[in-house]
C-alpha cells in the first residue's frame, strides 16, 4: 500500500517536466536538443519531400494518418508473411498464417497489441523488429499527432491543424527514439536481455536441460511501454523476468507507460492556457505547471484511477476463498499468477496502470485476479480514459467534458460552452456518436460470441467467468489496449476476425469523429467569457465530470458486468 | 480532376516514403544501435544473466527450474515446466519448446482448487511435520511467467528441516545460503522479500560436493 502512494508521488514528479518538454516540441517552441534534432528532422522532411511549413485542414490531417497507416500494414503483412525466411531468424521460425497475420497486423497498427501468437514461437527477430518495434513506435506517434493536432483545434489559435507528417516525424525524434534508448539501457543494466542470438540450451545442475529464450528484448520492451502499446516480445509478457527482472525495471516500465500520457494533459492545459491570458492581458504567458483547464481534466482522471488502484489492491490482497477452504492460508493475498518479486501491491498497481493508460502489457495474469480486482481492469477499458493512451485517452476525456459542458448546462439553463467556443447540436450529435460506438463494439461483439458455437470455444474458465473472458477480450480489443484474460483460446478464425474489426472500428471511427468536432470548433468565433458562462476550470465541475463519467459507464455497462465478475464474486464469497 | 489525382498521389508517395525512411530508423537502426551499446556496457545482462560453472551454462540468475531431487529446494509450480525437460521429454514432444505462461485458472475453476489440493498433498508427504496451514501462498500457487526465479523467504524456511535431512548440511549453514540469496525489498519500500532458488541450489550442491566452483 505504501509502496503504491510512494510510487505514484514520485510519478507526479516526473510528469510535469515532461509534459512541458511536450508542450515546446507539439508547439515548435525552443527546447534544449534543438540543434540536434532540427537537423535529423530536416534530413527526414527532404528525403520523404515534406514542406514543414504546410498545415492542414482536419479532413487532410485525418486522411493523411489514415493513407500512411494503411502503407505501413501492407508493409508489416508482408514481412509476417515471409518473416521464415533465414534473415535475423536463428530460431528457425515459420511464416504467419493468413488471418492471424492480419489479426497481429491491425492489432500493432491500432496500438491494441493484442496477442493472438506467442512470441517465443510465433515471431522471428526480423517481424520483432521491422513489424513490432516499427509499428510501436508508428502507431503511438500516430495517436499523439492525433491528439496534438486535436487539442491545436480546440485551442483555435492557429488556421490549421498543422502539419501530420512533421508531428509523427517530430514525436518520434524528440521524444519516442530518445527516450526508448534511455529506458532501454536501464533495462538492460537490470537484466533484460539485448541481442540477436539463438536460444540458448543449458544443461542444469539437475542433468536436465533448459531453455532461455533471446532476442532484441530490451529494445522491444522501451517503447512497448513509452508509446502505450503492450505487446510483450514473450508470451507472458512483463512477468516473465526476462521482459521485468526486478523491481526497479518494473517501476521504469510503469512510469514508462505513465509519463507520455500524464504529460499530454498538461501539454494541453498549457496549449489552451497560452490563449487565453494571451487574450487577456496581452503578454508573454508565464511558465505554468497544467493550466486550469488541464488540472480540471488531470484531477478527474487521478480520481478514477486512485479509486481503482485500492479497490484492485484491496480485492487481492483479500486472497481466493476457494484455495483458503483447501486449506492453503490466503494472509498473502491471491498469489495465483503472480510474481512473488511483485507481490499484491505492485501487481496491483500495474494491472490498474496498464488497463487506465491503455497499454496491456501485463505483469501478472489478469485471467486468475479475483473477480473484483480483474473488474477494475476491464472497467477501466470500458471507460477509456482514465488517462488513456497515446494521446487518444485525452480525446475520449474530451468528448465526456463535452458531454458535461452539456448536461450541466442544460440543467442550469446557460448555453453550453467550453473554451470560449459554442458547444452546438454539431458536436453535440458527433460526441454522442462517438461515446456510443465504444460500448456499441464491446457489447455486440460480446453478444455474438456467446451466441456463436465458434465464439463459446474459445472459452476456458467455467461458469461467470467465461463471460468475463469474452468480455475483456473485445473491452481490451475496442479500447485498443492489449492486455487479455490470457486463457480464452483466440488463435482461431472466428476471434481473429472478431477482435481484428474490434480493434480497427474502435481506433479509426473514434478518431475520425473526434478531428471532426475539433475542425468544427476550431472555425467557430470566441465568446466573451461573462457571469453566466459554466466554468470548466473549478473542483464543482471535476467532480460534475467524474460523476458522469461513472453513471455513463454504470448505465451501459452494469447489466454486463454484473453477469460476469459481480456473479463471480458472490458465488465465491458465498 | 487530373489536379485531384495528381496531389493524391504526391500523398501516397509522401506515405511511402516516409514509411521507408522510418522502417529503417525504428525498425532496424534503432535495435541495433541498443544492441552494440548493450553488448558493450552490459554484456552478462544482455546476454541472458547465465550462470556458468566449470564452464558451463547451467541456468539463469532470472529464471526458476524444476527442480525434483529431493536435496534441493523446490521453486513454486509451473504451468509450463520452467521450459526444463528431460531428454526423453524433448524425443517423445512432451516438451514442445520454449514458453511462458501460466494456466489462467479463474479463481472461481475448479481445476485450481484440484491443482492446489493435490500439491499441497504432495508436499505434505515430503514434509511429513508441517500441516497445511503452514505453507505459504505463493509456494502452491503458479506464477502467472511460469518462470518465476523466487519464493518468499517463509517458503524458503518452512523446506530447510527436510533439506537438513535430505543434504546432511546442518541447519545453521543453510539458513546462511538462503540468508545470502536473498534479497530485501528495494529501499525497504519497493517489491518484496524474496529467495532466489536456483542460487540456493547451487549452494547446496557445491556444499554436497556435487559441482565445482562458480566462475
Amino acid at each position: 500500500m505504501f509502496q503504491i502512494i510512494v510510487t505514484l508521488m514520485i510519478y507526479m514528479l516526473l510528469v510535469i517536466p515532461m509534459g512541458i518538454y511536450l508542450y515546446h516540441v507539439a508547439t515548435n517552441k525552443h527546447t534544449f536538443a534543438d540543434p540536434v534534432f532540427d537537423r535529423v528532422d530536416r534530413f527526414i522532411y527532404r528525403l520523404g519531400g515534406i514542406d514543414p511549413q504546410k498545415g492542414m485542414g482536419w479532413k487532410k490531417y485525418v486522411m493523411s494518418l489514415i493513407v500512411m497507416n494503411a502503407v505501413m500494414v501492407f508493409i508489416g503483412y508482408l514481412i509476417l508473411r515471409i518473416q521464415a525466411l533465414p534473415i535475423f531468424n536463428p530460431n528457425g521460425i515459420g511464416a504467419m498464417e493468413p488471418t492471424l497475420s492480419f489479426n497481429t497486423i491491425i492489432s500493432f497498427i491500432t496500438n491494441t497489441n493484442l496477442q493472438h501468437y506467442s512470441g517465443e514461437s510465433g515471431l522471428s527477430y526480423l517481424s520483432q523488429m521491422m513489424v513490432i518495434i516499427f509499428l510501436m513506435f508508428t502507431s503511438a506517434a500516430s495517436g499523439y499527432a492525433a491528439c496534438v493536432a486535436f487539442v491545436r483545434g480546440l485551442a483555435g489559435k492557429e488556421k490549421d491543424m498543422g502539419n501530420f507528417y512533421v508531428d509523427l516525424v517530430r514525436i518520434i525524434t524528440r521524444i519516442l527514439l530518445p527516450l526508448s534508448i534511455i529506458v532501454g539501457l536501464f533495462l538492460v543494466w537490470q537484466g533484460v536481455p539485448q541481442n540477436l542470438n539463438a536460444n540458448v540450451t543449458v544443461n542444469t545442475i539437475e542433468g536436465n536441460m533448459q531453455d532461455i529464450a533471446m532476442g532484441p528484448i530490451a529494445a522491444l520492451e522501451s517503447i512497448k511501454h513509452l508509446g502505450t502499446n503492450g505487446g510483450g516480445f514473450l508470451g507472458a509478457n512483463s512477468a516473465t523476468p526476462l521482459e521485468n527482472p526486478t523491481i526497479l525495471s518494473n517501476i521504469a516500465e510503469l512510469y514508462s507507460m505513465m509519463i507520455l500520457p500524464g504529460a499530454c494533459v498538461i501539454m494541453f492545459g498549457n496549449m489552451v492556457r497560452n490563449r487565453k491570458k494571451q487574450e487577456k492581458d496581452n503578454t508573454k504567458p508565464k511558465r505554468c505547471l497544467f493550466g486550469s483547464e488541464g488540472r480540471t481534466v488531470f484531477a478527474a482522471m487521478g480520481i478514477m484511477f486512485l479509486i481503482g488502484v485500492f479497490v484492485c489492491y484491496f480485492a487481492e490482497k483479500a486472497g481466493n476463498p476457494a484455495l483458503g477452504q483447501a486449506g492453503l492460508s490466503q494472509s498473502m493475498g491471491s498469489m495465483e499468477g503472480k510474481e512473488v518479486r511483485f507481490g499484491i501491491g505492485q501487481s496491483a498497481l500495474f494491472t490498474t496502470t496498464t488497463t487506465s493508460f491503455t497499454t496491456g502489457t501485463v505483469n501478472n495474469m489478469h485471467d486468475t485476479l479475483t473477480p473484483i480486482g480483474g473488474m477494475i481492469p476491464l472497467l477501466h477499458m470500458m471507460l477509456n480514459l482514465v488517462f488513456g493512451g497515446k494521446g487518444v485517452g485525452l480525446m475520449n476525456m474530451i468528448m465526456y467534458v463535452i458531454l458535461t459542458v452539456f448536461i450541466c448546462g442544460l440543467m442550469i439553463g446557460r448555453t453550453p460552452e467550453y473554451l470560449g467556443k459554442k458547444i452546438e447540436g454539431k458536436e453535440m450529435k458527433l460526441t454522442a456518436l462517438c461515446i456510443i460506438i465504444h460500448p456499441l463494439l464491446i457489447l455486440s461483439f460480446t453478444a455474438l460470441a456467446v451466441g456463436t458455437q465458434a465464439g463459446m470455444e474459445g472459452i476456458t474458465n467455467p461458469g461467470f467467468h467465461g463471460l468475463s473472458q469474452v468480455l475483456y477480450e473485445y473491452a481490451s480489443s475496442a479500447a485498443n489496449n492489449g492486455s487479455g484474460f490470457e486463457g480464452l483460446a483466440d488463435n482461431t478464425y472466428f476471434w481473429n476476425i472478431t477482435t481484428g474489426l474490434a480493434m480497427f472500428f474502435g481506433r479509426y471511427l473514434s478518431i475520425i469523429i473526434q478531428m471532426a468536432i475539433a475542425g468544427s470548433l476550431m472555425k467557430k468565433r470566441f465568446v466573451n467569457e461573462t457571469i453566466g458562462t459554466l466554468r470548466t476550470d473549478t473542483k464543482t465541475f471535476t467532480i460534475a465530470l467524474v460523476l458522469i463519467v461513472y453513471i455513463f459507464a454504470a448505465l451501459t455497462f452494469f447489466p454486463v458486468l454484473s453477469l460476469g465478475p459481480v456473479a463471480e464474486h458472490l458465488t465465491l464469497w458465498n | 480532376m487530373k489536379e485531384k489525382l495528381k496531389s493524391s498521389l504526391s500523398g501516397l508517395r509522401k506515405a511511402v516514403l516516409i514509411t521507408v525512411i522510418l522502417l529503417f530508423l525504428c525498425g532496424l537502426g534503432y535495435p541495433m544501435l541498443l544492441t552494440a551499446i548493450a553488448q558493450v556496457a552490459f554484456p552478462h545482462q544482455a546476454n541472458g544473466s547465465l550462470i556458468h560453472i566449470d564452464g558451463q551454462a547451467v541456468g539463469s540468475k532470472l529464471i526458476g527450474q524444476d527442480f525434483k531431487e529431493d536435496y534441493f529446494m523446490k521453486c513454486r509450480p509451473s504451468a509450463v515446466n520452467y521450459n526444463t525437460y528431460s531428454e526423453e521429454q524433448l524425443e517423445n514432444g512432451v516438451y514442445g519448446g520454449v514458453a511462458s505462461g501460466s494456466n489462467n485458472y479463474a479463481p472461481s475453476n475448479p481445476d485450481l482448487v484440484a491443482r492446489v489440493e493435490a500439491d499441497i498433498e504432495a508436499f505434505l508427504v515430503e514434509n511429513p511435520h508441517l500441516s497445511a496451514n503452514d505453507i505459504p501462498t505463493d509456494l502452491m500457487t503458479a506464477s502467472g511467467s511460469g518462470l518465476d526465479p523466487h519464493i518468499t523467504p517463509e517458503s524458503a524456511k518452512i523446506q530447510l528441516t527436510k533439506l537438513v535431512e535430505t543434504t546432511g548440511l546442518s541447519m545453521e549453514l543453510l539458513e546462511e545460503i538462503v540468508e545470502n540469496n536473498t534479497e530485501n525489498k528495494l529501499f525497504g519500500i519497493f517489491g518484496e522479500n524474496r529467495v532466489n532458488v536456483l542460487g540456493v541450489n547451487i549452494d547446496i550442491a557445491k556444499h554436497m560436493g556435487l559441482i565445482g566452483a562458480q566462475e
